[in-house]
């Protein structure tokens, strides 16, 4: 009875000063019934006991997995990644190469002070992981992108390991299985079973948001979550980079927007520099980054370096000096909007934006005369959802203008914007029933989708939460088959009411792993006790690896984190 | 060291050149801040002893420590009073250091302030403790309750059973506290003017225990044969109470506290049921059905141990709610129900002339989306019905961080600013604290004061800290 308030209570995701107050009354309630039981568990479904499973710590589990008893020991002063002979990518491939010593760190970092790289393998050793890219392109010196190939098929066995991508992108989702079949004896020593993999993702879009304007997010902080989405073999980081309180991004073309609405000028923001090192450190792990600017909410502190941008509130027949959404009527926004959007478009290589769209809040519009005459001369009537519109339809073209394709919220298809046929639409609104209808609306009118709502991990609640995130299904919902193609994936949010660099990392992880395995594996990887010994070793991989993942249930992991 | 806890109160009392200063968390007792204001300069700044207080002893190690630990926090950035000095130096845009002239008479409002930690479920790196303790000071907490051992694990590793943590750890190098490590907790925390008061926790939650003491738990029974599992500590047999005397004589002599927290919650009587040895102990004892009896007789016997060892004993209130006869000076520790029940267990328990520590509002471990620092703030220890002496019987509270879900990777944002509301709400005088709106502003404060030095604690709502926390 306890979990109650785990049933999702999804407002927005942000007003939650508001929404706090209103979370007392259940709060209270809950936790009161729930302290009745010191040490036992309130969540209703809590797995507790590890009962193994034949697939080791896979995470997440491969389309197809056979693995057999034959194992073979690795040794850190002979095993080596290399390139295979007939490869399409070499020496030169900055991806391939850095990911190679990456899994060399990650499988022997304590152990390579031990002898010298010389030592030829011993017989039941493996010695080597050949890579091969066998598409003529290897796309070695491009940018992920929305239908990059990341298949890959592994085989470990002697002499040799073989792992074989069309494309670099496969090979670096390889590399990470590679690495999670290998596994530590009570002596340190490393030793990997033979087995055969074939791989690919079930979704293409698989991101994790972060919000960098409620809680500036110190760029070590993103780095490390790259790292982790690495791991759990992610692809997308959504950024939604400024909102209303605060805009970090420095912009060459309009720097008063950060010196301005930035916490701080100077401690407080990414400057170009900042977003390319993002970028490309995203990029050798085969990351998109794909930033959102919302508009035309979200945008108070854009107003605090933009003059007129933002439309002025009244009071009667006086400005009160409060702004609202951006002034959709005005020449000037649209000009602003081409020059920023201009330049996103260069910073951010992908070929997406996100457009935000969301929430607008219509009292501002209504309360300003020149809004309420502008109304008139269009015949929008009362109708401020056409005025949305009127904005959202000037903001696309600007978009268009400069090659990118966009991703909006989904209140803008809710609203009947027009919208181009390849717009992707981002859910997150509503309870299942709701998001499962949402889902069948928009893809029935023929537009692709990806869903939040059951994914928003800033939501935190007692026990074991990560079973309902492991549950939820895109495709589940009253659809064709071709309506259930038009489901790119799925991206779990972490908006940042209540995060920081202080609590972002254990707060996101493994629980963002859960959401991984669902939009990566097959369909009918459900068993949530198989989950839960895969994932709990998955959760101290990452630990071991320096990521503060926080534990499944009472238990221990050989390496503990050793920060604070 | 008694000299030493005297000479607290008088640095309290220091008449301080300071601004208006909006992070002092808890607030003091009394304080007076004016308008004017004064330099600090770290080249001419200095601690010095009173002279007038015959009580203060020059070369108290104690304030020598504590000056030197807390002047890099005055100065980029003082035990409990030096802490509130420390709260009112500010900087100026310059990079200058100021304080106001500021008059502060401060003393608790509770002389009772922890914060559990459990070692059991989860181990917890040394680091991780130390790091408490240090925000533990931040907050003026002063007892440290480590619950360091339960059924998952039992990392405590004993001289006289060396294979309690040999097997029952989760790992016997690893994962476990040696006594140089328990050392070093102990001086750390006295060093902050913290005490460390151990718990282990019998007859339940003993599981961990009986990997490395084989005869300890009772072998529960399948109908006439056992069953292979175990239940709680065999309080039929003369056997437990011999180990546990020779242990409690351990622990009591590492820990030098003179409160020992001896569990009692939570003892599941279906094994013992089942136990055909324990069934005739019961008959012998004239027990009739009324396991509870049982459990008497065992706490009895455990808390009779530790007082003959000359230490106060706490138990959990499931030994107060079972039977009464328990001696006058235990600690009794409520932990269960909604704040009606609590209360009227608090009536209870005093009116029976114990003392009390609350424990049950403030379970954080349990966490929700939001602000629910705000309902440990709310919280009114002395809100129940009784006199003014019973009201006098509680000692304090505590704040539980069980350790189900909690490990080195989430603790300290999960502890901090969150514990920082039940820190005020024992300290500060509770008619000036009643608004959690108004300490709002004062915590966000503090909570980037916290930051500053290197606690991770987690953010209240949006917003920035100048300087953010930059580890991971």
């Amino acid at each position: 009875m306890c979990d109650s308030h785990s049933g999702v209570i999804l407002i927005s995701h942000w007003n939650v000063i508001m929404l706090a107050g209103l979370n007392f009354a259940t709060l209270l309630l809950s936790v009161a019934v729930c302290q009745g039981s010191q040490y036992k568990d309130i969540n209703s479904e809590t797995v507790s006991v590890d009962q193994g499973s034949t697939y080791g710590s896979l995470w997440p589990l491969p389309q197809q997995v056979s693995l057999s008893e034959v194992s073979f020991k690795l040794s850190s002063s002979s095993f080596r990644v290399v390139d295979a002979e007939g490869s399409s990518a070499g020496p030169s491939c900055n991806i391939l190469q850095n990911a190679y010593r990456r899994y060399y760190e990650y499988l022997f970092g304590n152990a390579r002070k031990t002898g010298h790289f010389k030592r030829k393998a011993a017989r039941s050793e493996l010695s080597e992981l050949q890579v091969s890219i066998t598409s003529g392109d290897s796309d070695c010196d491009g940018y992920p992108g929305a239908t990059s190939d990341e298949s890959y098929e592994l085989t470990v066995d002697q002499p040799y390991a073989i792992l074989k991508a069309p494309k670099v992108w496969g090979a670096l989702r390889g590399l990470e299985t590679f690495s999670q079949l290998v596994y530590e004896d009570e002596y340190g020593a490393k030793s990997i079973n033979s087995s055969k993999i074939v791989d690919f993702p079930r979704f293409q879009h698989r991101g994790i948001l972060l919000d960098t304007s409620r809680h500036f997010l110190p760029i070590k902080v993103i780095l490390a979550n790259l790292e982790a989405m690495a791991m759990n073999k992610f692809n997308v980081f959504h950024w939604h980079i400024v909102d209303d309180p605060s805009f970090p991004y420095l912009s060459r073309t309009f720097p008063q927007l950060s010196q301005m609405g930035a916490y701080h000028p100077y401690t407080h923001v990414y400057t170009p520099g900042d977003v390319k090192m993002i970028i490309e450190f995203a990029r050798l792990r085969g990351i998109r980054v794909v930033p959102e600017f919302d508009t035309p909410g979200h945008t108070q502190s854009w107003g605090k370096g933009q003059k007129d941008l933002l439309t002025p509130c009244y009071s009667g027949s006086t400005p009160s000096g409060t702004f609202g959404p951006v002034n959709p009527i005005l020449n000037t926004t649209y000009d602003f909007m081409n020059l920023l959007f201009k330049e996103i478009s260069e910073v951010f290589p992908d070929a997406y934006v996100h457009l935000g769209g969301d929430e607008v809040d219509f009292n501002c519009w209504k309360s300003n005369p020149d809004i309420t005459k502008f109304m008139e001369q269009h015949s929008f009537g009362d109708d401020y959802s056409k005025l949305e519109s009127f904005y959202i339809q000037k903001l696309l073209d600007i978009v268009t203008s400069t090659q990118k394709g966009y991703m909006i919220w989904q209140e803008v298809f809710d609203n009947g914007v027009k919208l181009k046929p390849d717009t992707l639409i981002h859910v997150w609104k509503g309870n299942q029933q709701q998001y499962q209808n949402e889902m069948a609306k928009i893809t029935l009118s023929g537009y692709k989708t990806f869903l939040s709502t059951p994914w928003y991990l800033n939501r935190i609640s007692y026990g074991q939460d990560w079973t309902s995130l492991y549950r939820a299904d895109p495709h589940n919902f009253t659809g064709t088959d071709d309506q259930k193609k038009l489901v790119i994936g799925g991206e779990a949010c972490m908006w940042g009411e209540y995060v920081d660099s202080t609590n972002l990392m254990p707060r996101m992880w493994p629980r963002a792993s859960a959401v991984g395995e669902r939009l990566w594996s097959a369909k009918d990887v459900t068993d949530v006790n198989d989950a839960y010994s895969r994932l709990s070793k998955h959760r101290c991989r990452m630990v071991e690896r320096g990521i503060q993942a926080q534990s499944l249930f009472s238990s221990f992991c050989r390496h503990e984190y050793k920060g604070i | 060291m008694a000299s030493c806890t005297i000479c607290l109160p008088a640095l309290m009392m220091l008449v301080l050149d300071l601004n208006t200063v909006e992070s002092v968390w808890p607030l003091p007792q009394k304080l007076a801040i004016s308008e004017e204001r004064y330099p600090l300069s770290p080249t001419h700044f200095n601690f010095y002893y009173g002279e007038d207080q015959a009580s203060i002893m020059k070369d108290c190690s104690l304030l020598d420590s504590a000056f030197t630990r807390y002047f890099p926090l005055i100065f980029p950035d003082l035990t409990s009073g030096l802490e509130t000095f420390s709260q009112l130096v500010q900087q100026e845009e310059d990079g200058t250091y100021f304080i106001n002239k500021t008059e502060i008479e401060d003393f608790p409002s509770f002389q009772y302030r922890g914060i559990l930690l459990d070692t059991s479920r989860h181990f917890l790196p040394l680091k991780a403790i130390l790091n408490t303790l240090d925000a533990m000071a931040y907050s003026k907490f002063n007892v440290f309750h480590w619950h360091i051992v339960d059924d998952p694990s039992f990392p405590y590793q004993s001289r006289t059973f060396p294979d309690l943590s040999s097997k029952g750890a989760y790992h016997p190098m690893s994962h476990i506290y040696t006594q140089s490590d328990v050392r070093r907790v102990l001086t750390h925390a006295r060093l902050r003017g913290i005490r460390v008061i151990p718990e282990f926790d019998s007859p339940g939650h003993t599981q961990s225990w009986g990997k490395g003491q084989p005869n300890l738990l009772t072998p529960c029974y399948k109908g006439s044969s056992p069953s292979g599992t175990f239940g709680p500590i065999n309080p039929a047999s003369a056997l437990s109470y011999i180990f546990m005397s020779q242990f409690l004589k351990e622990v009591t002599s590492v820990f030098p506290d003179p409160y020992f927290h001896l569990g009692g919650d939570e003892v599941n009587f279906s094994c013992w049921q089942s136990n055909p040895d324990v069934r005739a102990f019961m008959q012998k004892m004239g027990f009739g059905k009324d396991y509870t009896k049982l459990e008497s007789f065992y706490m009895e016997n455990i808390v009779n141990i530790t007082s003959n060892l000359n230490k106060t004993s706490i138990v959990w209130q499931d030994v107060f709610d079972y039977h009464e006869r328990i001696p006058k000076d235990t600690i009794l520790h409520i932990w269960k129900g909604l704040p009606a029940q609590y209360k009227a267990e608090t009536s209870r328990m005093t009116k029976a002339g114990h003392r009390v520590l609350l424990g049950a509002p403030w379970y954080i471990n349990h966490i929700a989306y939001g602000q629910d620092w705000r309902i440990s703030y709310n919280v009114q220890p002395l809100n129940f019905s009784g006199t003014e002496e019973q009201k006098k019987l509680v000692i304090g509270g505590e704040v539980s961080m069980w350790g189900e879900y909690v490990d080195a990777t989430n603790l300290s944002p999960r502890l901090w600013p969150r514990a920082c509301a039940a820190a005020e709400r024992l300290w500060s005088d509770e008619s000036q604290t009643r608004s959690a709106e108004a300490a709002f502003p004062r915590l966000q404060a503090f909570r980037c004061s916290l930051l500053r030095r290197g606690v991770r604690a987690e953010p209240l709502s949006p917003g920035h800290c100048s300087d953010e926390y930059r580890g991971i």
